[in-house]
């Protein structure tokens, strides 16, 4: 057996550990892989086209909704919603998390997959007013705190869909486990596939709602410290 | 009736837009480079299934070269003054909600209104979600130009000044998944398989579950792709020692194992899509925040899967 294809997974390694540029990690890790599997060069280039080619919906989810989301906040969007936001008495950034991690992984599991999404939820409405809200339960926020809150509100998007849509009996991982186990003669029913991700599901919302809920008071604790030490160190005099 | 190639057709279109636009813009600082990247993106998504896939490739790796060597930048971007905006603000109100809303709103009752009418064949039932989401933005957009009474080139402006926030992340995605697929071409999957069935000898079932979960999580960290290692692992490890040394239940297993590779796909920059566009997408500074953000429950919950696993499978 052929074991030097192998050596494409040690460049994408490498190439992530040393930080290079992503995308020619990732182009150098495929040439590296077709010519160690004995491709000739035109057959390399073949086999990286039809892959190309039979992969491209995955840039159409991101792309279809950025005109409208860029002509939205171009009028205030954002500042919209943290003005929306300020008016809900009681919010804090866990609880609006929380609620949205509900939200995200209910839809998933439902098959709606797509109520939700960086671009067009994220971006423009989520992180906004979980940062507003940091904002108005610790004024005068360190960016580090800010770019942490904004970062949680991606994951949580992240971890709603993923541990929601694999509930739905109709999504791909389900057809992909029960065919691929079929083919291997061994059946399976579909529903039960997906009734036994369940019991992860309602885990991967408990852990998150949990970690969600203790990022008020990380927060708090982190302001406090932070303003403590800019106390201890006053910044020198401006000369 | 509507299907994917319509869709590529749109998309097409509008990188074609972002294109002209970019190669239009004088005080761009990356001008021809950024539009070469966005019309050979747009050939692909337009004539693509007509041209030979050699062909196809030699622009995938033009467009990687274009886009990992610094050649997609931001171009000068006029917004609208203060007052213009405020003056929006006070105008739109909640109603700048409406558009953003339409775009799951409208998806939503399209995927609804065509599946329980099958008989329209307006939609290629295939790919319903998709083709809805299409539509659904067409319709979210002339609502957006209307109420911001806008056109539709501050439309275009718009989109290529969030794909210049977004820069070269936009196409790691698409690159990850298409190495995926060359790496099951190149048989490293099989490679896999065969190296675990050799050197790998787990008598205790507990054991055998933890290598089966932690290989599922592992591999979909090096692939980016759960889809990917399912096929590899449960080949390799679940099949021969999980359902037939233990008798574990087939639908429980691949249910857990699954989500053990979810919980990988959470710790990867390779998962492009999901850990570093975002990260483009919300500016910020630490290229791996969103994975930090990630880790603690991707980590507690594949514990929680293996301690699963080993008491519902058997």
């Amino acid at each position: 057996m052929n074991y030097w294809p192998l050596l494409g997974i040690a460049v994408v390694i490498i190439g992530f550990v040393l930080r290079f540029n992503a995308v020619l990690v990732v182009i150098c890790a495929g040439i590296v892989t077709g010519l160690c599997a004995w491709m000739p060069p035109l057959q390399l280039l073949s086999a990286l086209g039809e892959s190309f080619l039979k992969t491209r919906t995955l840039p159409v989810i991101l792309l279809l909704p950025l005109a409208i989301i860029g002509l939205l906040e171009r009028h205030g969007l954002k500042q919209q919603a943290q003005r929306f936001i300020a008016g809900v008495k009681g919010a804090t950034v866990g609880r609006l998390l929380s609620i949205y991690l509900l939200a995200r992984e209910g839809s998933a599991a439902l098959g709606l997959t797509s109520l939700g999404g960086h671009p067009q939820m994220v971006r423009p409405l989520v992180a906004p007013m979980a940062e507003a809200l940091a904002e108005r339960q610790h004024p005068g926020l360190s960016q580090t705190l800010r770019d942490k809150v904004k970062a949680m509100a991606a994951a949580t998007d992240n971890i709603g869909l993923f541990f929601g849509e694999d509930v739905f009996v109709a999504f791909g991982a389900i057809v992909l486990m029960h065919t691929f186990l079929r083919e291997s003669g061994i059946e399976t029913d579909p529903m039960h596939i997906a009734l036994w991700g369940i019991p992860t599901a309602i885990a991967a919302f408990l852990i998150h709602a949990v970690r969600l809920h203790r990022l008020d008071h990380v927060l708090a604790a982190e302001q406090a410290r932070l303003s403590q030490s800019v106390q201890r160190n006053p910044e020198p005099p401006a000369c | 009736m509507l299907t994917l190639t319509h869709l590529y057709w749109l998309v097409g279109a509008i990188m074609t837009l972002v294109a002209v636009l970019t190669l239009l813009d004088q005080a761009h600082p990356r001008r021809f480079r950024s539009g070469l990247f966005w019309l050979c993106y747009a050939t692909i998504f337009i004539v693509g299934d007509w041209l030979p896939t050699a062909v196809v490739g030699a622009l995938v790796i033009g467009m990687a070269l274009l886009a990992g060597l610094g050649g997609l930048a931001a171009g000068p971007y006029q917004p609208l003054s203060e007052a213009q905006q405020q003056h929006s603000l006070q105008r739109l109100g909640k109603k700048l909600f409406i558009p953003a809303l339409a775009i799951p709103g409208f998806t939503l009752v399209l995927v609804l209104m065509m599946g329980q009418m099958p008989g329209l064949h307006w939609f290629d039932p295939k790919n319903l979600t998709l083709l809805s989401l299409g539509v659904a933005c067409i319709l979210a957009f002339a609502i957006a130009c209307y109420l911001t009474r806008e056109s539709p080139r501050q439309g275009g402006l718009e989109a290529k000044r969030l794909l210049e926030a977004i820069g070269w992340a936009f196409l790691l995605p698409h690159l990850l998944a298409t190495l995926g697929l060359l790496f099951n071409q190149a048989g490293v999957g099989q490679i896999i398989a065969t190296l675990s069935n050799d050197y790998l000898q787990l008598d205790s079932r507990l054991a055998a579950v933890a290598a089966y979960a932690l290989a599922m999580a592992g591999f979909t960290v090096i692939m980016g792709n759960a889809f990917a290692a399912f096929p590899v692992i449960t080949a390799g490890l679940g099949i021969p020692l999980l359902i037939m040394q233990h008798n574990a239940n087939p639908a429980v297993m691949a249910a857990i194992g699954m989500f053990c590779g979810y919980c990988g796909t959470l710790l990867t920059p390779m998962a492009a899509n999901f850990n570093i566009v975002p990260v483009a997408l919300l500016g910020l500074k630490d290229q791996h925040a969103v994975i930090k953000a990630q880790a603690p429950t991707a980590l507690l919950l594949l514990l929680v899967n293996i301690v699963l696993l080993d008491q519902l499978a058997f």
